[in-house]
Parts: C-alpha cells; sequence; structure tokens
C-alpha cells in the first residue's frame, strides 16, 4: 500500500495517469450535474461521437498530431453537431431522443470514414488517432496533464462565474428566462464547457464511455444530497475517485485497460449511492416498506383479535 | 460468392432489417435504447465467446440477447426507482456494460480475434471469406445468411404485429384497454432488435448499427406521416444508403461501414433542409411567405384607417410609410409589392391608393 502511495508520486506514469484520470473526473464530475440536472446526461454521449469527424478533419488540415488542434477540432464538431440537434429538435417533427441518436451515429459514421482514409494514407502509428476511441489514459504525459489542467480550470473558473445563473437554468429556465438571462446563451455556454470535459475525457476514456463519466458521478451525488453546492463537490469528489482508482488498479494489475476499468470503478459508486444514500437509498426504502408492512400485519391481526375486523 | 458481390449485398440486407424496426423505434423515442443495446451487447458476444470455446454463432447469439435483456431490464429499472431519468439510466447502464465487455477482451484474451476497430466499425469488408459449408458443399457467405434471415425474422414480426405494434406505439393506453398488452409489445420489439443488432454488430460494429435502425426511419418521418408508408420508405433509404456507402468507400479506400453510415447522415441532411412539409428550406420559405402576407394586410389595413382621414396623403405617400408603420424600407418595399401583385393597392404618382378587394381585405381583417 504504502509502496503504491509512492509510485502514485514518484512514478512518473501512473502520476500522470492517476492526475490526469482525477482531473477527467472532477471537470466532468461538476459539468455533469448540471446535464444531469437538466436531464441532458445524453447530450455528452453524442458531443463525444460527434468529436471524432472533427478530429480527423483537424488533423487532414495540419497534417500532425498536436495536441491542441485536434482537441480544437474536436471542440467545432461537437458544437456543429449540438446546433444540427436543435435545429431536427426546433424545426422538425423528431423527439429529442431521435435527434440526440442520428448526431451521434452519423457523426461518428462519418469520423470512421474519415478515420479509415486517413491509416490507409498515413501509417497508423504517426497519426494515432485510434486512442480516441478507446482513451489511452496509460499513455498520458505531463504536457497532456497540463493541457487538461488549463483547459479544466477555464471551465471550472466558469461555473464558479456563472454559478447563480446555472443554478437558475437547471432548475427553473422559464423563470431565469422573465427574469431577463439570456437562457439561449447560457444553455450554449453551458454546452461548450460540457465540450471541454468532453474533449478531455476523449483522450483519456475514448469516446464511448465518456458518457458515463458525465452522468455517473452526477447521478451518484444526487442520491446524496438535495442542495446544489454540494451535489457539485460530491460529483466532483466521485469522478476523482472513480479516476484514481481506475488508474491504480490498471497499473497493478497487468493487462487492465484504464477507461474501461475507470468507467467500472465509476458504476460502482453508482450502485453504492443507488443503494445506500441516507435518505433515498434503496435498500433503506425497502427496509421501510417491509417494517410498514409487519406492522401493517400486525395491526391487522390485533384488530381481528379484538373483533373490529373479520 | 466474391466480394464484390457479397459485401454490398450484406450492406442492404443489413440495412434492411435494421431499417425495418427503425420507424418504431423513432415513434417510440427509444432512439437511445437501440444504441445502448448495440453497445451492451459486447459483454454477451465475449461470454459466449468463452463459453463455445471460439467464434460460435448460436453461442454468441444467446450471449448478446442475454446481455440485451439484462440492459433493458436493467434501465427499466433504474428508471421505475425514479432515483434518475430515463436518459442518465441509459447513459449508466450501457457504458458500464461495454466497459465490462472490454475489460473482458483485453484481460483474458489478448489474443483474441475482436479487435478494437472490428468492436467499433465492424468488419463487412472480410464478409466473403467467412463461408457456410454443408455437407462438404459451400452455400456462399455466413452474413448473408445470417442478415437474409433477420430481414425475414423483421418482415414477419412486423407484419404479423403490424397492428398491435401500431396501436401500442400510438396509443398505449386505447391498447392496455383493448386488451393488447403493451408490455408484452414492448419487450417482444427489444427481443428482435436484439438479434437483429447482435447480426449486425458483427458487420458493421458497435455504434453504427444504431444509424442503419433509426437514421432511415428518421428521413422517412420527415417525408411522410403515414406509418404504412414510412416503413417500405426506411428499408428503401437504408438499402440505397448501403449501395452508395460501399461505391463510396471503394473509391476512397475507406471504411465500408462508416461510408453506409455517412451516406445515411447524407441523406437525412437533403431531407432535414428539403422535405417538402418538415425541411428546413420549406419551412424558413413558409415563415417568409407568412410574414409577406401579414405585412401586406397590415399595410391595407394602415391604408384604409387613414383613407378618410385628414392626414391621409401625409401617411399614404410611400416615404412616409417607413416612418407610420415603423418598418424598415426593405419590409415597407416587400409588403407594398405583396400589396399591388394581390391587387390591394394601385401606386399613383407616390401615393398609394387602395382598390376595392383591398379595401374588402381590409374590412376582412379588421373584422377577425
Amino acid at each position: 500500500m504504502s509502496e503504491l502511495l509512492r509510485d502514485l508520486i514518484y512514478d512518473y506514469t501512473l502520476r500522470n495517469v492517476a492526475l490526469g484520470s482525477a482531473l477527467l473526473g472532477i471537470v466532468s464530475g461538476v459539468l455533469g450535474t448540471y446535464a444531469v440536472l437538466r436531464r441532458q446526461g445524453l447530450l455528452g454521449d453524442t458531443l463525444a461521437h460527434a468529436a471524432l469527424p472533427g478530429i480527423c478533419i483537424a488533423f487532414l488540415l495540419t497534417g500532425s498530431r498536436a495536441q491542441l488542434p485536434l482537441l480544437l477540432g474536436a471542440g467545432i464538431a461537437g458544437w456543429v453537431g449540438t446546433m444540427i440537434l436543435l435545429a431536427i429538435v426546433r424545426r422538425t417533427v423528431l423527439s429529442e431522443d431521435a435527434a440526440l441518436g442520428i448526431v451521434l451515429s452519423t457523426f461518428f459514421g462519418f469520423g470512421v470514414l474519415l478515420l479509415t482514409y486517413i491509416n490507409q494514407r498515413v501509417d497508423a502509428n504517426q497519426a494515432g488517432l485510434d486512442k480516441y476511441l478507446f482513451g489511452q489514459a496509460a499513455a498520458l504525459i505531463e504536457s497532456d496533464v497540463i493541457i487538461f489542467a488549463i483547459l479544466g480550470g477555464i471551465a471550472l473558473a466558469l461555473v464558479l462565474l456563472f454559478y447563480k445563473e446555472f443554478k437558475l437554468l437547471a432548475f427553473d429556465p422559464e423563470f431565469a428566462g422573465s427574469l431577463g438571462f439570456g437562457t439561449t446563451k447560457l444553455s450554449i455556454l453551458l454546452t461548450s464547457l460540457i465540450v471541454v470535459a468532453v474533449v478531455i475525457g476523449l483522450q483519456t476514456v475514448g469516446v464511448v464511455l465518456m458518457a458515463a463519466m458525465l452522468i455517473g458521478p452526477a447521478a451518484a451525488a444526487r442520491q446524496w444530497t438535495d442542495r446544489l453546492g454540494i451535489m457539485i463537490v460530491l460529483s466532483a469528489a466521485f469522478g476523482a475517485m472513480a479516476g484514481v482508482t481506475g488508474a491504480l488498479l490498471s497499473f497493478t494489475q497487468q493487462g487492465l485497460p484504464t477507461g474501461p476499468t475507470i468507467v467500472l470503478a465509476l458504476t460502482v459508486i453508482v450502485v453504492v449511492s443507488l443503494a445506500f444514500a441516507p435518505a433515498r437509498g434503496l435498500v433503506w426504502e425497502w427496509l421501510r416498506r417491509q417494517r410498514q408492512r409487519r406492522a401493517f400485519a400486525l395491526d391487522v391481526a390485533r384488530l381481528k383479535a379484538e373483533g373490529h375486523l373479520r | 460468392m466474391s466480394s464484390e458481390l457479397a459485401v454490398p449485398l450484406t450492406g442492404v440486407l443489413v440495412a434492411s432489417a435494421c431499417a425495418l424496426l427503425g420507424s418504431f423505434l423513432i415513434l417510440r423515442r427509444m432512439a437511445m435504447m437501440s444504441d445502448a443495446i448495440s453497445h451492451a451487447i459486447l459483454p454477451g458476444l465475449v461470454a459466449g465467446y468463452v463459453l463455445a470455446q471460439g467464434p460460435n454463432l448460436l453461442a454468441g447469439f444467446l450471449g448478446a440477447t442475454l446481455a440485451a435483456a439484462v440492459t433493458v431490464t436493467a434501465v427499466e429499472v433504474l428508471k421505475r426507482t425514479r432515483r434518475v431519468d430515463g436518459g442518465a439510466a441509459i447513459g449508466i447502464v450501457f457504458p458500464a456494460m461495454f466497459a465490462l465487455g472490454t475489460v473482458l477482451v483485453t484481460w483474458r484474451f489478448s489474443d483474441i480475434h475482436l479487435d478494437a476497430d472490428a468492436i467499433l466499425f465492424g468488419s463487412i469488408e472480410f464478409v466473403a471469406f467467412d463461408t457456410v459449408t454443408f455437407n462438404g458443399r459451400d452455400l456462399g457467405p455466413q452474413s448473408i445468411w445470417v442478415m437474409s434471415g433477420l430481414c425475414l425474422l423483421n418482415l414477419l414480426f412486423v407484419g404479423l404485429l403490424y397492428k398491435e405494434l401500431k396501436l401500442t406505439t400510438f396509443d398505449a393506453g386505447l391498447a392496455a384497454a383493448l386488451g393488447f398488452s403493451p408490455v408484452i409489445v414492448h419487450y417482444g420489439l427489444m427481443l428482435v432488435l436484439s438479434i437483429t443488432s447482435v447480426g449486425a454488430f458483427s458487420a458493421v460494429g458497435a455504434v453504427l448499427v444504431v444509424a442503419l435502425v433509426i437514421v432511415p426511419a428518421a428521413t422517412a418521418y420527415l417525408l411522410t406521416d403515414r406509418l404504412a408508408v414510412m416503413i417500405p420508405l426506411s428499408v428503401v433509404i437504408g438499402a440505397v444508403s448501403a449501395l452508395i456507402g460501399y461505391r463510396v468507400a471503394i473509391a476512397l479506400d475507406a471504411s465500408i461501414s462508416g461510408a453506409m453510415v455517412t451516406a445515411t447522415g447524407a441523406l437525412f441532411g437533403l431531407a432535414l433542409l428539403f422535405s417538402p412539409s418538415q425541411g428546413l428550406v420549406a419551412r424558413a420559405w413558409q415563415t417568409r411567405r407568412n410574414r409577406a402576407a401579414i405585412a401586406s394586410q397590415m399595410l391595407v389595413v394602415h391604408l384604409f384607417n387613414h383613407e378618410r382621414a385628414p392626414d391621409r396623403d401625409e401617411e399614404n405617400s410611400v416615404e412616409h410609410l417607413s416612418d407610420g408603420l415603423r418598418w424598415s424600407p426593405a419590409r415597407t418595399d416587400m409588403a407594398i409589392a405583396g400589396a399591388s401583385r394581390r391587387g390591394w393597392v394601385v401606386r399613383a404618382n407616390g401615393y398609394l391608393e387602395l382598390t376595392e378587394p383591398g379595401r374588402q381585405t381590409a374590412r376582412l381583417v379588421l373584422a377577425r
């Protein structure tokens, strides 16, 4: 154990992986809180898939796999996807559910087309875009972590700055609008911040598992509290916990991939929270029901014995 | 059978089988549920592989269908606890299943055939090499047999249960009152969707299955609002996308499944822009026309109100209209053009005169 702790601080690889995963957990935990409260959890899933063609186009344009242009491409593609999503939801008969699925799958399909096109022409290892599919937390280096910290820091600072506005937007958007807040602008800002979280997540856990990083911590935190501030902090803590646990487990167990391990650790946190959170825990509710049922049976038996009931 | 024939044929069959179910999933708002299922079958496929000690069609189908059943049930149970909303329930369950599948693959069998690309994009390129032999006779590619079977299954499912599916989709309450069980129909649909996803998984991979299921149906929904038209139309759109995708992929030397899905996306984009009833262009045109019509009506009402007033000449001069109605000059021009075209006003040396039809229109508008 102490050896593991020493590795966590001094081992270059493990430190970067754990730090990067923790940062992802915190940023997606905080932004996921708003996504879950606004019932937009799956938006993150769609944004993550929609980012792939952006990464490929950025690579085709710049010809290099320098970090920032690729992330910028991912961000822009995610953003375009969101705009198309809004156009479908607002202007056609199709539901939001259908719009999410359409943008997710067609953008991703286009991304796959571009990716395979690139891999036919450039040496696949040189392009190295495959890592965005499943994530490659184990390959995070110090410069990645620094970029994560800067991007995440900006996103968190904005959340802090717009705390009151986002709170209003999450709980009562009509009221926010009536008070004169630009709800559309705020909504776009919040979505853009989620894109930032997705961009960090793509490299760590990959396209498919990003949904879990946004939804899991927030859904778990929601069970423990009814207060937004506490929920955000808890959600960030759960995200970070899952990130570090996943990093440590995959470091010590040969062959355990980091991203999926993070998601499985997160799933455990979600299940425990759903079952055992103090007020909303399903186990407590079940016990309460059992108690009530027994009490009711006793009452009935007593009333029967006293002749009030037959 | 050569690849030039087997691959596009498999593509068309996969797309048709998927599209047959798509209409109901779109109308029931279960698009993301089908996304969840196509991801969540991964651990089941791997488990089937382990139990059969190698690639085995039946074991794969059983494992994957079981995994899909677990996923559907878990999402329903989570939703019913009312602790999380439907979207979050999906977003908790399917990544967990997918992560479990990935961990199983990489942890236990690093040498397994199920590699990352095959999971995400499928391997339709190689279907011609995986043939079925019976009594020593080559019966052609396995995928064609499997996907034909799935097409038939889905055709039978939709054909035999059409009435039940339609009723439970549009009015679950009425269906229940009439004695149809919406729950049984729901789970039946989930079952055939799962089986279809497993079949399509090996050809086009986890993420792209959902595109073939929902995108053609969504495209058809933009073009018609009749279910009986929507279903065959979505099958045609799916099949056409598969063929276009195949040609494009060959030309670019890129992923066939990616190109097929891109083609469905492109067709959806065309419908989104140009559908006569729902399209963005038609909608924008409609809005513009309405705006112009209302502007012309307002103009005649304005002229009518000032016709007998002392400031008539002042208000009805073309230059003053912009000020009087507080319209931009462009909007004023549009209103005047519209009103003259309808024969409501005539222009006489810088002034606008109402015609008799114009007066009638103004009275009608004011009476409304």
